[in-house]
């Protein structure tokens, strides 16, 4: 069993209202940042794990990530990192 | 009848249902700890508003995962009746009792009273009320606004299973009565079965001409109706 920190981000489901992407989008016009389209706002997880390889820590994670860290109606995820501690 | 409501940490609603379901419909009710696992022979289930494990990571999706809910889940897939109020709204979606989620409102946190209007009266929670009736009384949520993909919400309206939507004091289901951004202004949904129902606004505190409307009244003597039918 080796240890692996596997980084995943979730975020609103595209064609979902997102307030606070719209709000965050809102605030950068005002600031000057005319060149922005749309800010979507989700979460970021860092999660420490035991697995075999690193495919079995994805794999894991995966698995969260359906069962609870997203939620299936309204938000997608996808692993941004996988490394060896 | 008897009542089990269920105290997460965290909920801030359960006396309120208390009040209601004792003090004013005089049938007896009994708090059940989300530890637990046992519904000590309750024939309604209430879970609360609140802000269950201070709503981490998604409102409810903690609290599903509590003792008491595998419990809940029985009872429900028995025919038992389940009340979700806001946060217990929440609960039951993320637990899959019901269908759909609730998002963050299109406007920040609301509180405030708003007018709901019943669709249909063939639940335990409906059946003293009439169609199309209007009943007013508050919410207070920052995630609220009901959502499902359309194929799922058009399902639901095909089946009759949108018991609740915010409407303006004509009756109507304008953009300007929906406090939340809800899709199709749904305020509250059952499931197939139909007996278990969820709904964003707190008709337990809608019970009393003091708290500013009784008109939550109805729903409640609902339930009655249900356990002595």
């Amino acid at each position: 069993m080796t240890r692996f920190r596997v980084s995943v981000h979730i975020i609103p489901r595209r064609g979902l209202l997102d307030p606070q992407g719209k709000a965050v989008t809102d605030a950068l016009h005002t600031l000057g940042f005319a060149g922005v389209g749309e800010v979507h706002v989700g979460r970021h997880l860092v999660i420490e794990t035991g697995a075999k390889d690193i495919a079995a820590a994805e794999a894991s994670v995966r698995t969260m990530c359906e069962r609870l860290l997203a939620n299936p109606v309204t938000e997608d995820f996808e692993i941004a990192g996988v490394v060896k501690e | 009848m008897k009542v089990g409501i269920v105290r997460f940490p965290g909920s801030n609603c359960e006396d309120d249902a208390f009040h209601a379901v004792v003090d004013q419909l005089g049938e007896e009710a009994v708090m059940l700890w989300h530890k637990d696992h046992d519904l000590q022979g309750s024939d309604v289930v209430i879970l609360p508003g609140g802000f269950s494990y201070g709503d981490y990571l998604r409102a409810g999706a903690i609290a599903r995962f509590s003792p008491i809910m595998r419990e809940v889940a029985l009872h429900a897939a028995k025919g038992g009746i389940v009340l979700g109020i806001c946060n217990g709204f929440q609960i039951a979606c993320e637990a899959g009792l019901l269908p759909g989620a609730l998002l963050r409102n299109d406007a920040g946190y609301r509180s405030m009273p708003v007018t709901i209007r019943v669709e249909h009266t063939d639940t335990a929670f409906t059946s003293a009320a009439t169609v199309g009736q209007c009943l007013t009384m508050p919410i207070a949520h920052g995630e609220g606004r009901f959502a499902a993909g359309e194929d799922v919400l058009d399902q639901l309206e095909n089946d009759a299973q949108v018991l609740f939507r915010y409407v303006d004091a004509a009756g109507e289901a304008t953009v300007d009565a929906n406090p939340n951004g809800a899709m199709r202004n749904i305020a509250g949904v059952c499931n197939a079965a139909r007996n278990v129902i969820g709904l964003m606004p707190h008709p337990e505190r809608a019970v009393d001409p003091l708290l500013g409307s009784e008109d939550g009244l109805v729903l409640f003597e609902s339930l009655l109706v249900a356990a002595h039918a």
